[in-house]
């Protein structure tokens, strides 16, 4: 899915790397617990989360995470846009839950990250 | 190719430059992204643990043509049961830590799982030894 229809889904702003909507992803993840999504995210994913801080765009960098949807209206800081305009990671604002920025992303297509492996396994 | 970083303890808003700079240098040598990917992931866990746990710590990497070996030296309170927190799920990180996103107990059996070798050495009171080894050739 297209940046600019998860955009026009989600009914969001984008703070950080406009210029890049033309890029697509596969899958979306949705989750604040960092440690989850180190573990868990494989694919090229949009991460949907309510953090704001720093280590969310680090995170996104260590695991190639193209796009960032801050969700439930957050507000991040100038210093987090900054992070991520220089690593080309797309960051968007919604108002919208979590629950219901997942759901309104599925219903339009986008497919869920599939969960790799059973983590008692590790 | 040796790279050495200081990492300061505590200081949440800057954990991952060290892992950040050796994933661009990894870039620039032409890894395989599946390689940059599992160090990337291992040494940020790494690291990020060294600044929850730890108090900082220093961290060398050397890169040859076949390896990349990682050292991550702290000298925190140690790791008291090392088979327990090797355990999913269990986790003894701050709640400042927790807020960010952190401190599930995933970091070191991701690391684990991530690496092709994972060493720690640990003694309560003296500090903590981990060293993270990847073959460059899959």
């Amino acid at each position: 899915m297209f940046i600019r229809e998860i955009k026009d889904i989600l009914e969001a702003d984008i703070l950080a790397c406009e210029e890049l909507q033309d890029i697509q992803v596969t899958y979306g993840y949705g989750c604040d617990l960092m440690s989850d999504v180190l573990a868990f995210v494989r694919n090229d994913v949009i991460l949907l989360t309510g953090l704001v801080h720093p280590q969310v765009i680090r995170t996104a960098e260590m695991l190639d995470i193209k796009a960032i949807a801050i969700i439930r209206g957050k507000k991040p800081s100038e210093e987090l846009i900054t992070m991520a305009k220089k690593r080309n990671i797309v960051l968007l604002t919604t108002r919208h839950s979590l629950f219901t920025a997942s759901g309104l992303l599925y219903k339009n297509g986008l497919e869920g990250e599939e969960i790799a492996h059973d983590e008692a396994t590790f | 190719m040796k790279l050495h970083f200081d990492v300061e303890g505590g200081e949440f808003i800057t954990a991952g430059i060290a892992s950040s700079k050796v994933k661009k240098t990894l870039k620039q040598l032409g890894i395989s992204p599946n390689i940059i990917r599992k160090v990337s992931i291992s040494m940020y866990e790494a690291e990020i643990n060294m600044v929850i746990h730890a108090n900082g710590g220093i961290i060398d990497v050397e890169i040859t043509p076949e390896n990349i070996d990682i050292q991550l030296v702290d000298d925190g309170p140690g790791i008291e049961n090392l088979d327990l927190a090797m355990q999913v799920g269990y986790s003894t990180a701050s709640k400042e830590a927790r807020e960010m996103g952190f401190g599930a107990g995933m970091g070191l059996p991701n690391m684990k799982r991530h690496s092709d070798d994972m060493t720690i050495t640990t003694e309560v009171g003296k500090g903590t030894k981990v060293h993270l080894a990847f073959k460059i050739h899959e």
